[in-house]
């Protein structure tokens, strides 16, 4: 009885989860193509409009109306989550899946070196990193790609030892399988889930550390719309114009609602 | 004894290591310090001479051990940005301010989440467990900043409860620093509560179907002393090594919120001296953290086998075991 009414529940978590993310996603298509006004178009005679029915989400202090920006938005945090989990799922599968596979003294030291990396907030590190090569969306792409191959890797490889002591490994083993195909054909695609599973929390560490990154103004540049960067815009705006800042900030919660719940429903699928 | 000694050499190795990467990184970029002191008016001369007097044509590993000497004795240079500014100076006035506000978040996170996850493992399944499960599943997707943002608007701007930017610094007045503090530590603390909430629960829960809680059980004890006694103990062990990675979290949290709250701390001093490129101040802030971070790991990992007995004898590392 109890473990139905669990089952529930965390089916729910993976529904709301995937609806939350896909309409970020179409939302973040749709304002690459259109937006009910232009972006970055100044209006001097409809600044800090409250919300109405022209301009849903109200206007800033130049006059833009806050919705398009925000749709806008999106489509740059998609763009980095997207680019930053790819670069760490890549190299972290590959990089776990050898050593989990080989071992040897390489692996200890690798993940030593993670241990060391996850014991970092990935904010902090990422602060380093854009000190190093200067502010910039490219930059935070590749300093969060980096900070993200620990977690993968740290998941194949406990998930590729797991997997070697499976029969049908063995077998394939001793079959003759050579150790790249047995990795690649016959291990990896077991571990989909956990795989789905950290890319899912990857994103929402992603969307996170985006947003933060632009709100102190290390991230994308203006006059281009962030999530982050209207937060800290708005903030001298506050009195008048609270809405401004309430919208993409409850934008940027929803989305990692979206991901954090899809991980925890992901967590306990068993397809 | 050994295993004290072995972690206390790894501990000085990650440091050194972490430390000598870090610099070496600075020292490599292509930024010359000596070209931006001086400004574009300088001749090549004088741009040659600062850089022998600033000791930038020495070998890397040579400027590594004088950075290092120094800054064991708690000299960190000086500053690139403000002219004779010593960088330990600078970190000094500010250390206050940021170890208040740690300090009060985390005191603000035991505080509320260790009742919270207890009181939820308690009655679990019950309306309340459910209703602060959903509660943390929402807050945990906050972002500090965002939070804070609100936190402003709602306590500052609307209740007037506090002044926005009129922060007063502890060595002035230790009670209004406190007050001030007290929203931006609530801005950090509460997506980690709900965090330690989560986390708590789940360990807990996980202990509590274990054979020895039957047999606690089934000797009689109540449920209250078969929680407080027999599992909570066994339950805190891996909330301990959650907790060392929220301490290190809530450094990363107290950044971007000194940020919203205009407080004069440490975070504010990595964010202009990242954006001025001020590396000597960098460094000594990503060495202090660094410091910060491994010391709590390495609390942690002494801690564990005081309240563990197994962990005495064989030792199998409590981060690998988690996993």
């Amino acid at each position: 009885m109890r473990v139905k009414r669990s089952d529930i529940v965390q089916n729910k978590y993976l529904l709301i989860g995937g609806i939350l993310t896909g309409l970020f996603i179409l939302v973040a298509l749709l304002g690459q193509i259109w937006t009910p006004y232009s972006v970055t178009q100044m209006d001097p005679l409809s600044t800090n409009l409250a919300p109405c029915l022209a301009h849903p989400m109200g206007t800033d202090n130049f006059g833009r109306d806050v919705l398009s920006r925000v749709m806008n938005g999106c489509g740059t945090t998609l763009w980095v989550a997207l680019a930053t989990v790819l670069i760490g799922g890549i190299v972290g599968t590959v990089i776990g899946a050898l050593t989990g596979y080989f071992g040897g003294w390489l692996d200890t030291v690798l993940m030593r070196i993670c241990d060391i990396i996850l014991s970092f907030p990935s904010v902090l590190l990422a602060l380093l990193f854009i000190s190093l090569l200067g502010t910039g969306t490219d930059n935070m792409i590749l300093a969060l790609g980096i900070l993200f191959i620990p977690s993968f890797a740290r998941i194949v490889r406990g998930e590729v030892m797991r997997c070697l002591e499976l029969d049908f490994v063995r077998s394939a083993k001793v079959m003759g399988v050579r150790p790249l195909r047995l990795i690649f054909v016959h291990i990896l695609p077991n571990t989909l889930v956990s795989l789905l599973t950290t890319a899912a929390i990857a994103f929402n560490n992603a969307v996170l550390a985006e947003a933060s990154m632009s709100y102190l103004g290390l991230g994308l540049q203006p006059p281009l719309p962030s999530l982050g960067r209207m937060l800290s815009e708005a903030q001298g705006y506050l009195l008048t114009a609270p809405w401004y800042a309430i919208a993409p900030g409850v934008v940027i919660v929803l989305i990692i609602l979206g991901f954090s719940m899809l991980s925890e429903g992901l967590r306990n699928w068993r397809p | 004894m050994q295993y004290i000694v072995k972690k206390i050499i790894t501990l000085i190795i990650t440091l050194l290591l972490i430390t000598l990467l870090t610099f070496t990184a600075f020292a490599v970029i292509p930024s010359d310090a000596a070209q931006a002191r001086l400004g574009t008016e300088a001749t090549p001369q004088q741009v040659e001479a600062l850089r022998e007097e600033m000791g930038l044509n020495d070998p890397v590993l040579q400027r590594y051990g004088n950075w290092l000497t120094g800054a064991l004795q708690g000299d960190f240079g000086q500053s690139y940005q403000y002219d004779g500014v010593q960088v330990s100076d600078m970190l000094a006035e500010r250390l206050p301010t940021t170890a208040l506000l740690a300090g009060l978040s985390f005191l603000l996170i035991l505080v509320i989440s260790l009742p919270l996850g207890i009181l939820c493992a308690r009655f679990r399944g019950s309306f309340l467990d459910g209703l602060i499960t959903q509660l943390t599943q929402i807050t945990m997707a906050i972002p500090s900043f965002f939070l804070g943002i609100l936190l402003t608007y709602i306590f500052g701007l609307v209740l007037r409860l506090f002044q926005p930017g009129a922060f007063v610094a502890p060595t002035e007045n230790l009670g209004q620093s406190l007050y001030y503090l007290l929203f931006p530590a609530l801005a950090v603390a509460i997506p980690k509560i709900a965090m330690v909430v989560k986390f708590l629960r789940g360990a807990i829960l996980g202990e509590i179907q274990l054979d020895y809680v039957r047999t606690a059980r089934s000797k009689g004890n109540r449920e209250g002393r078969v929680l407080y006694v027999h599992v909570l103990r066994n339950a805190f062990l891996p909330v301990l090594t959650f907790l060392a990675l929220i301490i290190a979290d809530i450094m990363a949290g107290s950044i971007v919120v000194e940020q919203v709250f205009s407080v004069p701390g440490i975070g504010r001093l990595l964010i202009t001296a990242i954006s001025g490129r001020d590396y000597p101040v960098v460094q000594a802030v990503v060495t202090y953290i660094t410091v910060i971070v491994l010391g709590v790991n390495f609390l942690v990992d002494m801690l564990y086998p005081l309240i563990d007995p197994r962990m005495r004898s064989a030792y199998a590392g409590p981060s690998r075991r988690q996993l």
